[in-house]
């Protein structure tokens, strides 16, 4: 959850390489946060979502502030709030 | 214990297991169980429960069959409809095995009544359909240092987690109820009606092994499954410093009643 980018030098651009619900994610973008990340992911409610980081519960009304890193793990744990 | 002729039979299945053996059965038979809601979820966990021999059962929900909960709700059956399910849940459980104690409340959770309802009980079965329940049981249970299954199920997703005083909690990966608005309607959502018997089953398993005490608990993970896909995960969760209820500055002190838009039985699918 630092601010530090680290993404790899590839012909000008940079990518970054992640793994999201244990699927390995290369974005284009170098400086993204986790509201960007969710909007990546079509993720049309993440009021319902919890965001887990390299194993660290983000604060929701930090999500646009978070930074993504090269290497980082993230878990989309979505609500789910039926039984009946 | 003394196992008669009859229930060493009927609990062979078990006993010739090397985890579980007489003395684990004896644990299962000496168990109190709570299952809070007999819909999808709470239906097939009381049919394996009651079938595996669990001493006591105790079921709770305050709903009469309906049509619309045939579907998935294995207990009840078309006969039933207009039926207390918890009375229709009773005879199901009481018909697979006679052994077994069924207590019924015909009743909802409520921050007033909930304690008094789990204190008599070892493990605690979420099988409630709504985020205000799931909260309440999850902090009555954190207070009351019972442990208890939580699980949720939408369209074709399940997801299951088990509790244990001192590890993670409920609040600890998903912190506070979602925004009403956010949450999709019942009638707008749907769910494939063996999800229920998946996650529900899963929930009977993690039952079964905290009584025998064999095997690991789905403490500090989560598990999630697409059954749209069939791909199963476990997200490995840990007990979270800020977590409202059990962090290091808890803001929940007391159980409260959150709100939620309810849908009537019209609009529940
Ligand atoms: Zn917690």
């Amino acid at each position: 959850m630092t601010l530090v980018g680290c993404g790899n030098d590839t012909k000008g651009g940079k990518e970054v390489k992640i793994v999201v619900n244990g699927k390995e994610q290369v974005l284009e973008q170098e400086k993204l946060t986790v509201t960007e990340l969710l909007e990546i992911n079509k993720v049309d409610m993440p009021d319902m979502v919890s965001v887990q980081l390299n194993g660290e519960f983000a604060k929701r009304e930090e999500f646009a502030r978070t930074q993504i890193n090269d290497g980082d793990e993230i878990d989309f744990l979505y609500f789910m709030g039926g039984g009946k | 214990m003394k196992f008669t002729d009859e229930q060493l039979e009927r609990y062979s299945r078990h006993i010739i297991l090397q985890n579980v053996g007489v003395t684990g059965q004896e644990k299962i038979m000496n168990g109190k169980v709570l299952i809070i809601g007999a819909g999808g979820l709470g239906a097939p966990a009381a049919l394996y429960l009651a079938a595996a021999g669990v001493g006591t059962i105790g079921i709770v929900d305050g709903d009469v069959v309906d049509r619309t909960n045939l579907q998935r709700q294995v207990i009840h059956f078309t006969p039933d409809l207009n039926k207390p399910k918890v009375e229709s849940a009773k005879e199901k459980m009481e018909a697979i095995n006679p052994d077994v104690k069924v207590v019924t409340y015909k009743e909802l959770v409520f921050a007033n009544n909930i304690e008094g309802i789990i204190k008599d009980y070892d493990f605690i079965v979420d099988g409630t359909d709504n985020f205000p329940a799931k909260f309440l049981i999850n902090d009555a249970c954190v207070f009351n240092k019972k442990p208890f299954s939580h699980g949720g199920i939408l369209r074709f997703d399940g997801q299951t987690m088990t509790y244990v005083p001192g590890e993670a909690c409920y609040r600890c990966v998903f912190n506070s109820p979602p925004p009403k608005d956010a949450v999709p309607t019942c009638s707008q959502a749907g769910v494939l009606g063996a999800i229920a018997g998946m996650l529900g089953t899963i929930q009977a398993a993690e039952v079964l092994k905290f009584f025998i005490g064999e095997g690991e608990l789905l403490t500090n993970r989560l598990l999630v499954f697409d059954a749209l896909n069939m791909t199963f995960r476990t997200a490995p969760v840990k007990k979270n410093p800020n977590c409202p209820i059990c962090g290091d500055n808890p803001t929940v002190t007391e159980l409260v009643d959150a709100e939620q838009a309810m849908c009537d039985l019209r609009s529940r699918m």
